[in-house]
């Protein structure tokens, strides 16, 4: 009885999570288009989907993500080898993006951009070097945010110093950088925050903030997600004035 | 011909084999330390097994779900509302005069709106406010985390509608947001900036970004004198900026509300 109450009430919750966007398709669909849907069915189908989906990802969260994710951390902390568990944060990071399907479509179209702009010679040969530096460049800045970002908790170090200091920088680096590659830059910053990866790295940085004595889980267990998405930009913009040269020309 | 469910298991299977790939390096990772590093048994380890396959399964069928079905419907939404010839009413295009800027009032609202809902629908973001829920056992609200990190995403895009129709380059955008931000930092609760910088991480991830990209590139292609390769991008970089923006105010509206509660109680 009591896991029928559970299940209905996550149903629940993800039909409430999605309910939003059904709500804003009818809506143009209907007041704004002034079209009836196409095909009702398929779109029903989708939505079943959508809903099942999100319930099922939940569970699996709650069941193996967040409890992976902790434990681990709580385990390293006995070990008490710093060096261990910053490493681990490094290949994590590093792992997890350098096989991110996102991030390849959007080297390759960068790679793409630079060809057709001249920074590099319009040829596979070395369109696929560029996609490649890239790729690493990114997956090795995502792997260092994480190993910094473990290494702030166990120090105890506030995150908005590097905050400050990162989008200092990154605001430096876009004044310099030629603009092809800004957009794409920024647009790489997100793609390090895969589903799966997110709440992973989140309850690490938790497990761990609440193992250390002295750190405490919202101040110090947050803010790897935000390291994560901060270097990309910077490591990209880097990558392409390294390509370009700077301010494009 | 296959019947409509075949091809749905068909879909399912093919995007769990493609789900099972991308995170092969992360299960080795994990493995690798586990065995090598820690040396020690993982309590509750089919547990963790049986959550990890819901985990793929779930993920499966949402992409599936969004692909089919919300992908498609939004992605001609977005080409509809940015169509010269629907939005001044099928008469013609716009010539080589520039539009005006009323024209596109259905575009900013779609904009927001889509914005909104589909951040509200990002698994990530639902993972990061189960957990600042439990950390703060209930202060920070999950529906008041969302909620303003989906007006953050919603006013974002908004506005980056708003730059791809004027032209205006990006950088001076993000430079002016970042240093709202940095000042911003200086008046917020300490303890929720770590947090506010999480949620603009993870706001820009499976259900947004398709749909973002096809308003952007939609907007881009039909609005005369900008290039889809320029102005196309970008519209995810303010749906991750903003958000940072209304957590952050987010807080230091609750705050201000705590500290006028614990006020009247003293009074």
């Amino acid at each position: 009885m009591q896991i029928l109450h559970y299940l209905i009430k996550k149903i629940f919750s993800a039909f409430t999570d999605i309910l939003p966007i059904v709500a804003v398709i009818v809506f143009f669909q209907i007041g704004v288009i002034q079209k009836p849907f196409e095909n009702l069915h398929e779109i029903l189908v989708g939505i079943g989907l959508v809903i099942l989906g999100l319930f099922i990802f939940i569970m699996g969260l709650e069941n193996a993500l967040f409890p992976l994710g902790e434990r681990m951390a709580l385990q390293f902390a006995q070990i008490g080898n710093a060096g261990w568990i910053i490493f681990f944060g490094f290949a994590l990071g590093f792992s997890t993006t350098i096989a991110e399907p996102a991030l390849s479509v959007i080297a390759n179209k960068a790679g793409h951009i630079a060809a057709e702009g001249k920074a590099i010679a319009n040829n596979a040969q070395s369109i696929d070097s560029f996609v490649l530096g890239l790729r690493l460049t990114v997956a090795f800045s995502v792997g260092f945010a994480i190993a910094l970002g473990v290494v702030r908790i166990i120090k105890g170090w506030p995150l908005v110093w590097f905050i400050v200091v990162g989008y200092s920088l990154i605001m430096f680096f876009t004044s310099l950088a030629p603009k092809e590659i800004i957009g794409i830059a920024y647009d790489a910053g997100g793609i390090t925050t895969s589903t799966i990866t997110v709440p992973l790295v989140t309850a690490l940085g938790l497990g761990l903030a609440s193992s250390i004595r002295g750190r405490n889980p919202i101040v110090d267990g947050f803010g790897l997600i935000a390291l994560a998405s901060l270097t990309p930009i910077m490591c990209v913009m880097g990558y392409g004035m390294f390509v370009y040269g700077f301010g494009g020309q | 011909m296959m019947s409509p469910t075949e091809t749905v298991f068909e879909l399912i299977r093919s995007a769990g084999i493609g789900t099972l790939w991308d995170i092969l390096p992360i299960v080795l990772v994990l493995a690798f330390f586990q065995i090598v590093v820690i040396r020690k048994f993982l309590p509750h380890f089919k547990q963790i097994c049986f959550g990890f396959l819901l985990v793929i399964a779930g993920l499966a069928i949402f992409i599936v779900g969004l692909e089919e079905c919300i992908f498609p419907i939004g992605a001609e939404m977005a080409r509809q509302l940015t169509d010269p010839a629907f939005l001044t009413g099928g008469l013609s295009g716009f010539g080589t005069s520039a539009p005006s800027p009323t024209l596109y009032r259905w575009t900013y609202v779609f904009a927001f709106l889509i914005g909104f809902s589909t951040t509200l629908a990002e698994p990530a973001l639902i993972a990061v406010a189960i957990k600042a829920r439990e950390i703060t056992t209930g202060s920070i609200s999950e529906w008041g985390l969302r909620i303003s990190v989906a007006l953050g995403v919603a006013v974002g895009v908004s506005l980056g509608v708003y730059r791809i129709i004027v032209g205006s380059p990006l950088y001076l955008y993000i430079i002016v947001g970042y240093l709202f931000l940095l000042i911003q930092i200086r008046f917020v609760p300490k303890m929720i900036i770590p947090l506010s910088f999480d949620s603009g991480g993870v706001t820009t991830s499976t259900v947004t970004v398709p749909l973002l990209a096809a308003l952007g590139i939609g907007l881009a292609s039909n609005v005369p004198g900008r290039s889809p390769i320029l102005d196309g991008f970008g519209l995810i970089a303010f749906a991750s900026l903003f958000p940072m923006i209304s957590v952050n105010a987010y807080a230091m509206i609750t705050a201000r509300m705590a500290r006028a509660a614990q006020k009247k109680r003293d009074d």
